[in-house]
């Protein structure tokens, strides 16, 4: 993959070559272990080939790729061909959230899950008509740059880098957080060991190569991340009904789903099980409006239960609840209230018949169908304006040869991407097929292992509880966190562990590869756009390359001990990202290219309206960030505009973005001639 | 060469205003009107749904490629012109 002085068409064999090779020495490993389980090898073993192996790898190309020209860190020499530029902004793109999630959402919420498929793919559209092309015809380094020398002077530059490690480092924190849970699932090695080991494997890529190691690396990673994805959801479409194409069989399982739900939503057992989880429900609103004397009732109330079970030689299992409810009885007022609250709206939910899969904004009783519409648009609309946003992705157009290539990039990573994506709503049915005529309706004597294994790993994965005593699972008695969907889908559809390992390396090379761009995003900001700024602007190129590692370093390990603090919530993590991305630089860029009159003020101030609106909805409307900000504690209600969550924020922040731009750049001097110029020179083909 | 360049910049933002109709109508009406449509079903998946988990994103990579591809084909003429010249 060192590739000077070669024709393009001799780069291009070569690569394909190698990257082939590549391929299919990653399915002998998977047939080698497959073998080895047959003869009786550990799963954990499992596990540990394909963590060792897989950051190897990594490594490996990165050691392969070390460069410290400015161009080759910054931009991979500008020679990255269209189609393998678009898979490593496809690796690039597709974290954590979209290798595991998606499908996740789709099985818990339906429909309503696929505002992330449309958000997150017609983003695409957007960079190809507005921004792909123009960047890369601006052609230096980084996004900020751009903003720098567009709109003249370091304020709007400064003010780039502020939303781009804004953006970037939330987006990063969630994707090192993503490489812990999975490194510890797939091993059972503790959460901050993985964390460091994926982190050493990361670095070691991005470190020493910069833009172009961690290219090449992406290429690999998407791989090995799509070969995770479609042999499961293929081999389970065959297993089931005999499709090789999973749409096709999710199709034909739809109906049988539909029907299911159906017979579920009316069986007098599910009834009395969701009769029993509102009275839990209930007991704790009870308990709520009985606070602060509840505080201690309770406690008492439970400790005399405890004495009871105790002296009646009730069975081990009652005795171990009370015991682990009063060992996390809350102690103060305010926690009590917060817990409660949470166990109100968790039975409360398990109260609720299953909703329709297929049908459009199923919502549960009460809510209105209009705002679950709006919030759905808001989504899609907020997800679209920050994929086009991300400064990660962004920087991808600045490695393609030529300004067609970039537009041809586009599409080749919607098409990689779009590979994942079509098969995302296939296996959450797939799953929900199984789930619904196995799973329910068992006894409980004979639990698959996949139950036991993961309910061991954490409760809120799965906890399936025979909560009426019939000796049989009621589909109200199963919890399913989403993580699970895409993680144990294998084990669930009774595919061997192999494809369960392949599972959490393809999950594994999708955070890292995101994490990678990101980290280089940062970075780059920080030492191409603010220290090269400020301070010494003789520094000659290789040791602005040495300051620049340095930074990565720094950079890497301030966001490994953030997510080793644990943040409160990792799905919002990422929809914060997106709105940020979507308020501020979204806007701007786009004004900045089709706008000459768009001046250097209604730059700077159009991102940080755009920001601020959006910081404050999300301030207002997400319980945790409202507590951190303002103190109000989370138990409070939450007033909703037009029923819009406040990950979809972005929203709000875009359109006012825009309106402060055109409105302060009118009301300011206009941009002298250069810029015109240079707008003019953006604008041609090259 | 001033009028070509205005020529050649005109042409793009006609075509990208065009396909930009084509995504947000492909995104948004079937999601907009996804209740009243909510009875008509296409290969077995209810229409709303089919549109958003594959219609509009099979539309999204058409719009892409018909773009790369038609403003090569611009670029392309553009050049032919100034070496005529």
């Amino acid at each position: 993959m060192a590739q000077r002085g070669h024709s393009a068409k001799e780069i291009n064999t070569r690569l394909w070559r190698g990257y082939i090779l590549y391929a299919f020495g990653f399915a002998l490993l998977i047939l080698i272990l497959a073998l080895l389980e047959i003869l009786g090898m550990a799963r954990q073993w499992i596990g540990y080939v394909f963590l060792f192996v897989t950051v190897v790898l990594y490594a490996g190309i990165g050691i392969f790729c070390r460069t410290s020209d400015p161009t080759e860190y910054y931009v991979a020499g500008r020679r990255v061909p269209a189609v393998f530029n678009g898979m490593a902004t496809a690796a690039d793109w597709m974290s954590v959230a979209s290798f595991i999630g998606v499908a996740g959402t789709l099985y818990l919420s339906g429909y309503n899950g696929l505002a992330y498929i449309l958000g997150w793919t017609g983003g695409y559209v957007l960079v190809a008509l507005f921004l792909a092309p123009y960047l890369r015809k601006f052609g230096r380094y980084t996004i900020p740059e751009f903003l720098g020398v567009r709109f003249g002077g370091n304020l709007p530059r400064f003010v780039g880098v502020f939303c781009a490690v804004l953006c970037s480092f939330t987006y990063l924190v969630a994707q090192i957080y993503g490489v812990g849970i999975i490194t510890t699932r797939m091993t059972g090695i503790s959460f901050e060991l993985g964390i460091f080991i994926a982190l050493g494997g990361m670095l070691v890529c991005s470190f020493l190569g910069g833009m172009r190691a961690v290219t090449w690396t992406q290429v690999g990673q998407y791989i090995i991340l799509v070969i995770a994805y479609l042999v499961p959801v293929i081999w389970l479409s065959v297993k089931q009904t005999g499709q090789p194409v999973p749409q096709m069989a999710a199709s034909s399982v739809l109906q049988q789903v539909t029907e299911r739900e159906r017979e579920l939503t009316f069986d007098p057992q599910e009834r009395s099980v969701r009769i029993i989880w509102q009275d839990r429900a209930d007991e704790m609103q009870v308990r709520i409006d009985g606070l602060p004397e509840s505080l201690d009732s309770e406690n008492k109330k439970l400790r005399l239960q405890l004495l009871r079970a105790r002296a009646n030689d009730a069975a081990m299992v009652d005795v171990r609840t009370l015991e682990r409810e009063l060992l996390s009885y809350p102690a103060t007022v305010d926690a009590a209230r917060t817990e409660w609250s949470r166990a109100r709206d968790d039975y409360a939910a398990r109260a609720s018949p299953p909703l329709p899969h297929a049908e459009s904004f199923a919502r549960k009783t009460g809510e209105n169908p209009e705002h679950v519409r709006n919030n759905f648009i808001a989504i899609v609309l907020c997800l679209m304006l920050g994929t086009a946003g991300l400064p990660h992705i962004l920087m991808r157009s600045y490695t393609t040869p030529s300004v067609s290539s970039a537009r041809q990039s586009v599409f080749w990573s919607l098409l990689f991407i779009l590979l994942l994506y079509f098969m995302a709503p296939a296996l959450a049915i797939l799953v929900k097929y199984e789930i619904y005529t196995n799973l329910v309706g068992m006894s409980y004597a004979d639990l698959p292992a996949w139950v036991h294994a993961w309910t061991a790993v954490d409760r809120s994965l799965v906890d399936i509880f025979d909560i009426n005593q019939d000796g049989v699972v009621q589909l109200s008695e199963i919890h399913i966190g989403a993580d699970v969907v895409v993680l144990a889908g294998p084990e669930i559809g009774g595919l061997p562990y192999v494809i369960s390992g392949l599972v959490a390396a393809g999950a594994l090379a999708a955070a890292l590869s995101t994490a990678d761009g990101l980290l280089l995003t940062l970075s780059n900001a920080l030492s191409h756009d603010t220290i090269f700024r400020t301070m010494q602007t003789n520094l000659n190129p290789g040791r602005r390359v040495i300051v620049s590692k340095v930074l990565l370093l720094i950079v890497a390990f301030s966001a490994a001990w953030v997510a080793t603090r644990t943040p409160a919530d990792i799905l919002f993590l990422v929809g914060a990202a997106f709105s940020f991305a979507a308020s501020s630089f979204f806007p701007v860029l786009v004004m900045g290219i089709f706008w000459k009159r768009a001046n250097k003020w209604g730059a700077t101030l159009g991102m940080l309206a755009g920001l601020l609106t959006t910081f404050s909805y999300m301030v207002t409307t997400q319980p945790w960030l409202r507590e951190l900000v303002l103190g109000v504690p989370r138990s409070e209600s939450i007033e909703l505009l037009a029923g819009i969550q406040p990950i979809a924020a972005g929203v709000f922040g875009a359109p006012v973005a825009l309106l402060v731009i055109v409105v302060v750049s009118l009301l300011t001097p206009r941009p002298d001639e250069a810029t015109c110029e240079l707008v003019d020179y953006l604008r041609l083909p090259d | 060469m001033f009028c070509k360049q205005i020529s050649y910049w005109h042409r793009n933002l006609l075509v990208i205003g065009v396909l930009l109709v084509v995504w947000l109508a492909v995104t948004f009406v079937p999601v907009y009107f996804a209740i009243p449509f909510s009875h008509i079903f296409i290969f077995g998946w209810p229409f709303s749904f089919w549109m958003a988990a594959i219609g509009a994103p099979a539309m999204f990579l058409i719009i892409i490629g018909f773009y790369a591809w038609y403003m090569d084909r611009v670029d392309r003429e553009r050049r032919s012109r100034q070496q005529g010249q």
